[in-house]
């Protein structure tokens, strides 16, 4: 990982202001993606996940916005931008915005339109991006479409997305996604609508367009299995933060955020005992307008101490690569 | 005991064409399932989307009207009663003893109850009218889903979804049923609500009794309440089995690429999997001979002509694949 990365989050506070109270959606989030590698991005739901990739791609919605932080992209020809400082709806960010980074949503039936076909979809798709002729467009299309395990895409390119199954359909949004070459890919929850056995077949397509293209991706999911299936590297969040960072091995096999092990603990497996309960975590995650002062896990915390109520552990490196945010490791007196 | 008995259930939809609404063909929902469920025990039913798991739930439950086939029910009294022909008022005095619980325990309280009205409900319509009664029973059954009482007289749009599916629970058991369906009771959880409620199902049936009829997409939380599993494709249930047989040891090429495809949160076990090729075959117009010959890698010509059917061979364990005995398939490790 000696290289460069492609996309920085810097300290991302993105908040949503309601009448009645502020939501702190993302409240300091920090992470890397490479090319080549995929990043997983864990957590349970309302953690901030999915506000993450909507503010990397400036399409937060009101009444959110980003407080404050950096998002630093590396850009084709070299230099580097902050997309936080660009206008959501500015000629750059509309270029970035799935030219450079590319976005696959859980539910392709609500991004794709039910009025045009998926051809049509397609090729507006690689005009917006790029100067082709219209057969030449077509052609790119088709060959997407074929790319992404499409069968018959020369008559398919002409069908509409109703007409097609939900694994198909979440092929031609990868096909949409990937269709101005972008660099980096962020999927959000890519295959959580599909069956396992349509999931397989998803994920082993990501991984394949990884390599051949050297894409950075960023997988968002709940799903651990997925996360262990996928991930060069993980990112764990609880409310808007990570509370750990690191080699996806050490996040399994040496996870050491008392958040990230009782997740671990709590997750059902096809290699457990039948009939066996399942650990739990105590408590559920807090309200949004009812964050925890200290530590955000201090209620649900099988270790906290004293200080865990008052004081926010700041972060802490405790390997290569791998960073938690935890007075566990902090040198704070408890 | 056997609590439920279902014996060659069917359910086929009409499928119709054109304005004048002509029957061209069928949906074969379900076609031709068989299983039975005892007392205290939990059968999962898996397999991919459409397979036809929430018809044949609806079936039992009698939502729906079976298009044939038996469904042995017995009653409170002991007696086996089949009440796939039952007409609407034969049926209310069995609806107590087998309830349901929902996916999305959200759509399934109403907004304008209290937790108290909503679990108490159920007693009413069935004729408990003394208050002081209904009340007790209503604090005994949030003990019982391990709800504080303080909540009794909330409403649910004030409750996580983990607390109201707790809720769903201490209704649905109100009338002491016998036979509880679950349709992914636990699938929009999040991981560690999901985890308490698969243990407060697993401790209520311990408790109570309970026959469990689980249907379920999840092959790891399957995992972890069934005593029994019957997997089904296109409408029929290819393998039925203990749970520890399906999963160490599949005998239907269909449960072995199921398998294959579940993650494991290991990265250390990245396993080369079975990528099944293709969409699961329409219940419409299903392919001919055996329903999955189009996706096995073991398919034979043979496999395209013979339907094969569910048979015995081991004891407790039935697939429906004409190669059953020569595969040699694989399973997850043994836990
Ligand atoms: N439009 C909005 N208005 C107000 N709050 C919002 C809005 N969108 C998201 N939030 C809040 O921001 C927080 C983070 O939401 P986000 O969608 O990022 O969660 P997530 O991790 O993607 O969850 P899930 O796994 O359920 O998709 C939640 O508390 C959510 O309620
Ligand atoms: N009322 C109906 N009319 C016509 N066809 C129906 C009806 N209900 C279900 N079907 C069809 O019957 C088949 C089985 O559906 P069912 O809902 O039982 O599947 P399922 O296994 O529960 O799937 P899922 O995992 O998506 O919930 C599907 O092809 C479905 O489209
Ligand atoms: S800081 Fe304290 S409360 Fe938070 S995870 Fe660590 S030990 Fe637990
Ligand atoms: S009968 Fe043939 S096609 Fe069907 S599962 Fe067995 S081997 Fe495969
Ligand atoms: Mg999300
Ligand atoms: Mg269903």
């Amino acid at each position: 990982m000696a290289d460069e990365p492609i996309l920085s989050v810097r300290d991302l506070h993105t908040h949503f202001f309601a009448d009645e109270g502020v939501v702190r959606a993302v409240d300091g989030t920090s992470f890397d993606l490479h090319s080549g590698r995929t990043l997983g991005i864990v957590g349970e739901s309302g953690c901030g996940k999915s506000v993450t990739a909507k503010s990397i791609l400036r399409i937060v919605e009101r009444p959110g916005r980003i407080v404050s932080g950096q998002i630093m992209l590396r850009r084709q020809n070299g230099s580097t931008v902050d997309l936080t400082t660009l206008p959501t709806d500015g000629r750059e960010m509309r270029s970035i915005r799935g030219g450079e980074i590319g976005l696959v949503f859980q539910e392709p039936m609500s991004s794709l339109s039910a009025f045009h076909t998926i051809g049509n979809q397609l090729m507006e798709g690689i005009r917006l991006h790029k100067d082709l002729s219209k057969r030449a467009i077509r052609e790119q299309a088709i060959e997407l479409l074929n790319m992404v395990g499409i069968p018959r895409p020369a008559q398919r390119i002409d069908s509409y997305s109703f007409e097609l199954s939900g694994g198909l359909r979440q092929r031609v949004m990868i096909a949409m996604a990937l269709a101005a070459e972008p660099r980096v890919l962020i999927a959000d929850e890519p295959t959580t609508a599909l069956d396992v056995t349509t999931q397989a077949q998803i994920l082993d397509l990501i991984r394949r367009l990884q390599q051949e293209r050297d894409l950075a991706v960023m997988l968002i999911t709940h799903d651990m299995g997925v996360i262990a299936e996928m991930a060069d590297d993980v990112v764990v969040m609880y409310l808007g933060k990570e509370v750990e960072k690191g080699p996806v091995d050490e996040i399994f096999h040496a996870p050491r955020h008392p958040y990230t092990q009782s997740l671990l603990r709590s997750i059902p497996s096809v290699l457990a005992e039948p009939r066996s309960r399942l650990a739990t975590i105590t408590g559920s995650i807090p309200h949004p307008f009812a964050r925890p002062g200290g530590c955000p896990f201090h209620p649900r915390c099988p270790d906290r101490h004293d200080v865990c109520e008052i004081i926010v552990p700041a972060e802490v490196v405790i390997g290569e690569n791998h960073v938690t945010a935890c007075h566990l490791y902090t040198k704070v007196p408890a | 005991m056997t609590v439920l008995d279902v014996r060659h259930l069917r359910k086929h939809f009409p499928l119709r064409r054109g304005l004048l609404g002509r029957t061209a063909g069928y949906v074969k929902a379900v076609d031709d399932v068989s299983f039975s469920i005892e007392a205290g025990e939990t059968l999962s039913l898996v397999g991919e989307s459409g397979c036809g798991k929430t018809t044949t739930s609806r079936c039992i439950l009698r939502a729906i009207r079976p298009s044939s086939g038996e469904i042995l029910f017995r009653t409170g009294t002991g007696e086996q009663v089949d009440v796939a022909p039952l007409e609407k008022k034969q049926l209310r005095p069995l609806r107590r003893q087998m309830q349901m619980i929902f996916q999305d325990p959200f759509s399934s309280l109403n907004p304008r109850m209290t937790i108290s009205e909503i679990i108490g409900e159920p007693m009413l319509v069935n004729g408990m009218t003394d208050t002081t009664i209904r009340n007790k029973r209503v604090a005994d059954l949030l003990e019982l889903v391990q709800l504080p009482s303080a909540y009794l007289n909330r409403f649910p749009h004030a409750f996580s979804g983990g607390q109201r599916q707790r809720i769903g629970i201490a209704r649905a058991l109100a009338l002491n049923p016998s036979l509880i369906v679950a349709d992914e009771p636990v699938s929009a959880l999040d991981v560690s609500v999901q985890a308490q409620i698969v243990n407060l199902m697993l401790d209520l049936q311990d408790r109570l009794g309970l026959a469990y009829l689980f249907v379920a997409h999840d092959l790891s939380v399957v995992k972890h309440v069934s005593h029994r599993v019957a997997v089904m494709y296109v409408g029929r249930i290819v393998e039925i089995a203990p749970t520890t047989g399906l999963f160490n040891t599949p005998r239907h090429p269909y449960t072995e690429a199921l398998l294959s495809a579940v993650p494991v949160p290991d990265p250390r076990r990245r396993a080369q999997r079975i990528v099944l090729e293709g969409d699961v075959a329409d219940p419409s117009n299903p392919p001919s001979g055996c329903h999955f010959h189009p996706r096995c890698q073991y398919a034979t010509d043979q496999c395209r002509i013979e339907t094969p059917a569910l048979r015995e061979i081991a004891p407790g364990h039935s697939v429906r694949c004409l190669r059953a005995e020569e595969l040699s398939l694989v399973g997850v490790p043994a836990a």
